[in-house]
């Protein structure tokens, strides 16, 4: 049960929790299958990844992308058909969930329905023996740490959904896991309420440093708290990164369309010029990205650019980086910005928003033609 | 006009029902309590005077019988918890796609009239019969041995009639258990017989609660299996309330015995429910 990745040269395991120098959990060449009808559907196609110990660390996609079945596999509901789980250097492929030292917070919180709030937060520290006066003093402290001190006597139904929220959080910590998993810990709560338990989860997890692992579909969630996030897409991880490079340099076209809005366009590098590829589009209409020097003139590539990067003007502009000219679709008015849709001469769809921070006549109307510049640097090729 | 028919409207609804009750609950009630206190005999009538030797009677003449009764429930009770517990458990948690088949087969047999299947047990239990017979030739068991006519078959029949009526209720509270429940308590290091002793049989108490009232009450009460697969050794009160309302029209003695029974049995499952702490294990599964 306890040998060491074949990659790593010292086990430096111990049994009374001191922190390593391994990562707090380690996919190594997992692969999951679910028997359906008798026939095997991939569920996690090939998976290595580690977590670095105290990370906040997020699995973003879509549902049935394989995230929640790479959470169970991290807390010992499912094993893996093939490959290696580790945690904090020793593999636990095949230890059962309730003895591995981690804990989760489930989508629907699973409180115990007949237990009182107090049971509840201790019934992780009594299966593990611990002593009652140390029983009395961790859970007090996390209860503090979640603000539910006074609430010991409730019962999971007599208490709102993010009081509830809070319980389940405080039952996973206060047994201080490896590593806490949250699977959509927010997804039932609304958006007020979600908003402020986001900074709240942060805070708590600054105060007690424990690796987090954060499974959600709710990419601004994702944006907002990790510290690194890895996108799932069909079972494989698409791209993994900080919040920043994720959003900034998606890898793949479903990154840039899954995370935040991307104006994609595809077509052919007329010529690289100073490190940027130039698609020429006629009619002074192109587009410049900057490119590896492997790129040619000649190959067809995406950029991928971002709404917020777009400068919309009304008369034609002297831009040393992207044009694009079109006609005003659609007006949306959302307070900090307003959304244009402009259809291109290319034909496409372009999304821009545009910060109102200047005078309402700046605003193009619909019908309008209007041009789209933006810099070189804000062009991103995607997978080259 | 619209409020008065708005408050009204709930009672209107209750009225079929309430007057159904009141004329088939309420009013035998009230004359078997009156006929428990009667006098005379079947010749010359029967007359009120408010006879409280009836219950000195009933309860001095057929103690053994309701002691017995109240055993065989017990006993029938306790064997069906244990026996439905893992049924129910088997078909909610491993059932799949075909737990009402499952329920089905179970409820199969009760298709058939309760005393018609009874006395088919008794062709099978019968001394040379097709259970016993082919032990006895093969000399495991001696020529003398019979099942037929003692408690026991008495009481296996009571657990084969009631035995639906404590898997199903089982099944329901199992049924209701979030599953992701049952995980949490394996994620929080509950070994398994753990998450069952501390998670999944509380949960399942409503349920064990409800089987054990609809089958303790009619099988102390019961008269078929004792009447089909008794003796004379195993007569239980049912049997006796019968024999003395049919065969010796004597109603007030039946009727005393009918009420005393009913006082035992109440008595007994309000001791139960205090114990069991039913309002706070209702409210649990409530949730």
């Amino acid at each position: 049960m306890s040998t060491s990745p074949p990659h790593h040269a010292v086990t430096a395991t111990s049994a009374t929790g001191e922190r390593t120098g391994h990562p707090a959990i380690e996919f190594v060449g997992v692969r999951k299958d679910y028997l359906s009808h008798g026939e095997a559907v991939p569920a996690v196609k090939s998976l290595d990844l580690a977590i670095a110990q105290g990370e906040f660390f997020s699995l973003l996609g879509p549902s049935g992308c394989g995230k929640t079945t790479t959470m169970r596999m991290i807390a010992g509901f499912e094993e893996p058909t093939t490959g290696k789980v580790y945690l904090d250097g020793s593999d636990v492929t095949n230890v059962s969930a309730n003895k591995r030292d981690v804990n989760m917070v489930f989508q629907s919180y699973a409180l115990f329905p007949h237990l009182n709030v107090l049971q509840n937060v201790s019934f992780g520290l009594e299966r593990k023996r611990v002593g009652k006066s140390e029983i009395k003093r961790r859970v007090g402290e996390i209860l503090e740490i979640v603000s539910l001190t006074g609430m010991e006597k409730r019962h999971p139904k007599e208490m709102s959904g993010g009081q509830q929220q809070r319980v389940a959080l405080a039952r996973a910590l206060v047994n201080h896991p490896r590593a806490l998993l949250l699977d959509e810990p927010l997804g039932a709560l609304d958006l007020k309420l979600r908003q402020q338990m986001q900074i709240e989860l942060k805070r708590i997890q600054r105060e007690v440093g424990i690796t987090f692992v954060y499974v959600t579909h709710d990419q601004g969630e994702a944006l907002t708290m990790s510290d690194r996030i890895a996108v799932m897409n069909a079972g494989l991880i698409e791209q993994l990164g900080t919040p920043r490079e994720i959003y900034e340099k998606p890898a793949t076209r479903f990154v840039a369309g899954f995370i935040g809005t991307s104006n994609i366009v595809e077509g052919l590098i007329s010529r690289v010029e100073n490190g940027c590829a130039v698609l020429d589009l006629g009619q002074g209409e192109r587009i410049v990205a900057p490119v590896p020097a492997s790129v040619q003139a000649g190959r067809t590539v995406e950029v991928s650019v971002r709404p917020e990067k777009i400068d919309l003007h009304r008369t034609p502009p002297q831009a040393t980086g992207s044009v694009l000219s079109g006609t005003v679709t659609e007006v949306v008015y959302h307070g900090t910005s307003t959304n244009y849709t402009v259809v291109t001469s290319a034909g496409s769809d372009f999304v821009v928003f545009d910060q109102n921070a200047h005078d309402a006549e700046d605003v193009a109307s619909r019908g309008e033609r209007v041009f789209l510049t933006w810099a070189p640097q804000h062009s991103y090729p995607i997978g080259v | 006009m619209n409020r008065v028919k708005r408050t009204l409207a709930p009672y209107l609804l209750v009225l079929p029902g309430g007057l159904w009750l009141l004329l088939f609950f309420v009013v035998p009630m009230v004359t078997m309590l009156s006929l428990s206190l009667q006098q005379g005999d079947i010749i010359n009538g029967y007359r009120f005077t408010g006879h409280w030797q009836n219950y000195v009677d009933a309860i001095t003449d057929y103690r053994a019988q309701m002691i017995r009764s109240l055993v065989y429930g017990l006993v029938t009770t306790v064997a069906l918890v244990v026996m439905s517990f893992p049924i129910a458990y088997w078909i909610a948690f491993y059932g799949g796609k075909k737990k009402s088949t499952y329920l089905f087969l179970l409820l199969l047999p009760f298709f058939v009239s309760f005393v018609l299947r009874t006395i088919s047990w008794r062709q099978i239990l019968t001394d040379d019969g097709m259970l016993l017979h082919p032990l006895k030739e093969a000399g495991l068991l001696s020529p003398g041995f019979h099942v037929l006519g003692t408690s026991y078959a008495v009481i296996f029949g009571l657990i084969y009639n009631f035995l639906p009526f404590m898997v199903l209720p089982i099944y329901v509270a199992l049924e209701r258990i979030d599953p992701r429940v049952v995980e949490a308590a394996r994620d929080l290091y509950a070994a398994p017989m753990t998450v069952f002793r501390k998670v999944i049989f509380p949960l399942a108490l409503p349920g064990v609660f409800a089987g054990v009232l609809m089958t303790f009450v009619p099988a102390s009460s019961d008269y078929v299996n004792s009447a089909v697969l008794g003796s004379s050794g195993t007569t239980m009160i049912g049997q006796v309330i019968q024999a003395q309302a049919l065969a010796n029209s004597n109603y007030p003695m039946a009727s005393a015995l009918s009420f005393f029974l009913m006082a035992v049995l109440l008595s007994g499952i309000l001791v139960y429910a205090k114990a069991l702490g039913t309002e706070d294990v209702m409210n649990a599964a409530a949730r």
